[in-house]
């Protein structure tokens, strides 16, 4: 299977996108942006986070319109696809979050919606003629399940398989592929990039965005990288390696903001301290860390590679399935976040809807919860001394709302945020860990959200932030601890922070 | 009292006067006695049905342990001679084993409250009529027991004492609901169980202190329709008294899925529901259309209640438009 770059280079190519540009409220997520994709041609898209990858598949499925730039497919240009437009085309996605019914089998997965069905009055389903149909989709994504499996019984990479023989269903002839491998083991990811040369052979056009940046260079014919919502380079077939990758991702002008950040400081005492803890989704990698009083560590890896359970760990809500914790240097035992809470050991969590704050309530409800017993007299809750802690906060923290009786859904994301910060920092942290504390808010709001991180730290509190956002793992850390497939593959001081070498450990190298 | 409280008092108020104009018996002192009793046995049921729906769970087997332990208090203090207070204290920590053991099922063995509290619903019932061998449980002739009769059964100036004892359980309720921390965390785990807990919140001690509430409510419900009934077939007394309660809390605001609701409102619930049974017997209307009379009401107060709030959202999301439009073309 060795096409030749001219080959390709000559037939019309089956996607082009031209000066493409996005941009969001206080945000250019896409800039003068194009790029080609030819009919049998595999395209490896990276970028750091918040590069404008999103941004790019929300385009290409039809979620979002462009606010200039064509895009032509097949021969027909487009100001904006919309979601018919974009699947009547023939693109088709393959998501990170697999989109299956777990509860069904292959057969009734790849056709749900569009289920051959038997003649007579009751539409049944023609499972014969179903089994057919899915046969031989299976067969050319080299499937070694049939297609009356539960789709519960299959691994993930066999799920993606499902998911891509779906593809293959409705005629695709662009098949995105987003970090298809970022949560597979190692030999399943082979057989992933084995279908992928299938898919090629058949002369369907694939773009396969991955971190896994050795993974695309055994794959990509090309390699398209995006940079702050731009172009920031091509790499042709033979110019594709690792290192030309990794310097188009990132660029220049963050390598003189990197060296202009502060000096390392003096580190403080261990406060919490996992010993060889097995976290519920990768039992088998024990995991030791320390975080220091005084200090912001930062937590980087890739999307599954088990910062958040690790998380969820130290904050009592999953139990360790072995290894010990301490606090201070004695033992902890952690039985519910309860517990985690009454020993100074607080939780931002991921998800801010869904477990950081309660919607429905007001930010002083909000804010109170954790320590209502504080605010009550004889059980009896205390709305005064409720509302006197919030304003505290409110006015601390700057949170932008009519009052602290405002219902915390009608904030803004960033807003949300601070109050989340806002209920533990109204009762003294010792360890405050922060997962993504800024996914989803704008630029502003992040600025002072790492300026009250530091200023926890300097209060002698332990900051562990969970960050998938290079730039902000390298800006706000004091150390690096970095996360693959389960384990710490590296701490990395001050002296040798790079994007560079962050992404070597996320991906289980080792740094220069 | 909020809008939704308010609105259910005025249809009260509107049934009670429509059934008033067309049978005055309606305001007799012994109707509006008989009504405000049936009003106090089954307040104190729904109140118990209200803790536990506010956490977003259900308790279906209420109407069996008002049988069961209906059955155990009048054999205890009729049969076995055990004097009435201890029995008394005796049936509501029944109530209270009942409901430990319900939400034990439901937090820590994550058992589906449906299903835990609809085995209790088959099971209670059976060993309430294995235990009197399908018989009925009764008093002799000539058992009497002055004072606990006036507490249960008895009236003070006219007002039955069970209506009485209501009053007194919602006071005592309202605070621990509306303005406890307990309460507190009641609503905050039926809105977002999963927040409460990453608030620190220990969750399933709540849920559980909730079924508890509703057991040891129920026990004393209990005690009160055996002393109101003063016999009791194992095999028919209380039944579809859950759904009563249930749709007491539903007709009074409460979600099924939790985090909603006031104390106001399921009493308040209880009062259209007694009154609505009452104007079934008034009017004439066949009293086999009672369950069906019921049913239409709560359907229709349910709906009303429902396109009322996706009005209400749908003018403010109006309402915010036209704001931030008007913001946008005042820069």
């Amino acid at each position: 299977m060795n096409y030749s770059d001219t080959s390709i280079a000559t037939t019309t190519p089956f996607l082009s996108l031209e000066s493409v540009r996005k941009t969001y409220p206080g945000v250019v997520a896409l800039d003068g942006f194009s790029m080609e994709v030819r009919p049998g041609e595999v395209i490896g898209l990276v970028g750091e986070n918040g590069a404008g990858k999103s941004t790019l598949m929300k385009i290409l499925g039809g979620v979002t319109t462009p606010d200039t730039g064509t895009i032509t497919v097949d021969g027909t240009a487009h100001k904006g696809l919309t979601v018919e437009a974009s699947l009547g085309s023939g693109i088709a996605f393959v998501h990170q979050e697999l989109n299956l019914f777990d509860n069904l089998d292959v057969a009734a997965n790849i056709f749900f919606g569009r289920e051959p069905l038997r003649a007579g009055p009751f539409k049944l389903v023609d499972r014969a003629k179903l089994r057919t149909m899915v046969a031989p989709l299976l067969k050319r994504v080299g499937a070694n399940f049939s297609a009356d499996t539960p789709v519960a019984t299959l691994s993930l990479a066999q799920q993606q398989m499902v998911e891509i023989a779906k593809a293959l269903s409705i005629e695709a002839r662009l098949v995105i592929l987003d970090e298809p491998t970022s949560s597979l083991p190692l030999a399943e990811t082979d057989k992933l990039l084995d279908v992928i040369k299938a898919l090629k052979a058949d002369g369907i056009s694939v773009i396969f965005i991955s971190h896994r940046l050795h993974e695309v260079e055994r794959v990509a014919d090309r390699v398209v990288v995006l940079r702050d919502g731009m172009l920031a380079g091509t790499l042709p077939k033979s110019d594709i390696g690792h290192d030309q990758m990794v310097k188009l991702m990132i660029g220049r002008m963050l390598k003189e903001r990197e060296k202009a950040s502060e000096a390392a400081r003096a580190p403080g005492a261990t406060v919490l301290s996992a010993k060889a803890i097995r976290t519920p989704a990768y039992p088998g990698r024990p995991v030791d860390l320390d975080v220091r009083r005084g200090e912001i560590l930062g937590l980087a890896g890739l999307v599954g590679s088990g910062r958040t359970e690790l998380a969820r760990v130290f904050f009592g809500i999953d139990s360790s399935l072995g290894g010990a914790l301490e606090l201070d240097g004695k033992p902890l035992v952690l039985g519910s976040a309860a517990d985690a809470v009454a020993h100074g050991i607080f939780l931002v969590p991921e998800d801010r809807k869904l477990t950081g704050i309660l919607l429905d309530l007001s930010i002083a409800q909000n804010i109170s919860l954790p320590n209502l017993p504080a605010h009550a007299r004889r059980s009896l809750v205390s709305t005064s001394a409720e509302i006197a802690t919030a304003e505290k906060q409110k006015k601390d923290l700057g949170i932008k709302a009519p009052s602290v009786q405002t219902r915390t859904g009608t904030l803004s994301g960033g807003n949300q945020q601070k109050v989340v910060l806002g209920k533990w920092l109204a009762m003294n942290p010792k360890v405050m860990i922060l997962d993504e504390p800024t996914r989803g808010i704008d630029i502003g709001a992040k600025a002072e959200i790492y300026g009250l991180m530091r200023a926890l730290a300097d209060a002698g509190v332990a900051v562990l932030m969970i960050s998938s956002d290079m730039e902000e793992v390298i800006g706000v850390s004091d150390r690096i601890a970095v996360m693959h497939e389960g384990q710490i593959s590296g701490i990395l001081d001050k002296d040798l922070f790079s994007q560079e070498n962050v992404l070597l450990l996320a991906v289980g190298k080792q740094p220069k | 009292m909020s809008k939704k409280d308010l609105g259910l008092l005025i249809l009260i108020l509107v049934v009670g006067a429509i059934v008033a104009i067309i049978n005055p018996r309606f305001l007799l002192p012994i109707n509006l006695a008989n009504t405000s009793n049936l009003i106090g046995l089954f307040g104190i049921l729904s109140i118990g049905q209200a803790f536990v729906i506010i956490t977003g769970g259900i308790e279906l087997s209420v109407g069996s342990v008002v049988a069961l332990l209906g059955t155990l208090f009048i054999d205890f203090i009729a049969v076995r001679e055990v004097g009435w207070p201890l029995a008394f204290v005796l049936i509501l920590l029944l109530g209270a084993i009942i409901g430990l053991v319900h939400g034990w099922l439901i937090t820590r063995l994550k058992l589906q409250p449906f299903v835990v509290t609809l085995c209790g619903l088959l099971i209670y019932r059976g060993v309430a009529r294995f235990y009197t061998a399908d018989g009925t449980a009764g008093f002799a002739f000539g058992q009497n027991f002055p004072s606990l009769e006036f507490l249960t059964a008895g009236r003070s100036y006219g007002v039955p004492n069970s209506f009485i004892a209501l009053i007194v359980i919602a006071i005592v309720m309202w605070v621990v609901l509306h303005r406890s921390v307990f309460g507190r965390y009641l609503y905050a785990i039926g809105k977002n169980e999963e927040a409460a807990k990453y608030s620190g919140i220990r969750t399933g001690r709540v849920v559980m202190a909730a079924y508890v509430i509703c057991g040891v409510l129920t026990a004393l419900s209990a005690i009160y329709f055996a002393m109101y009934t003063r016999s009791i077939s194992p095999a028919s007394h209380g039944q579809f008294y859950e759904l009563y309660a249930i749709a007491a809390a539903v007709l009074g605001g409460f979600s099924l899925r939790g985090g909603e609701g006031s104390l106001i409102g399921v009493i308040l619930g209880t009062v259209l529901l007694q009154e609505l049974q009452n104007l079934v017997n008034l009017l004439g209307i066949p009293s086999s259309l009672n369950f069906a009379v019921m049913g239409g009401v709560i359907l229709i107060g349910v709906l009303v209640d429902q396109q009322w709030g996706v009005f209400r959202e749908r003018r403010l999301m109006v309402d915010a438009t036209r704001k931030s439009a008007a913001g946008a073309a005042a820069e």
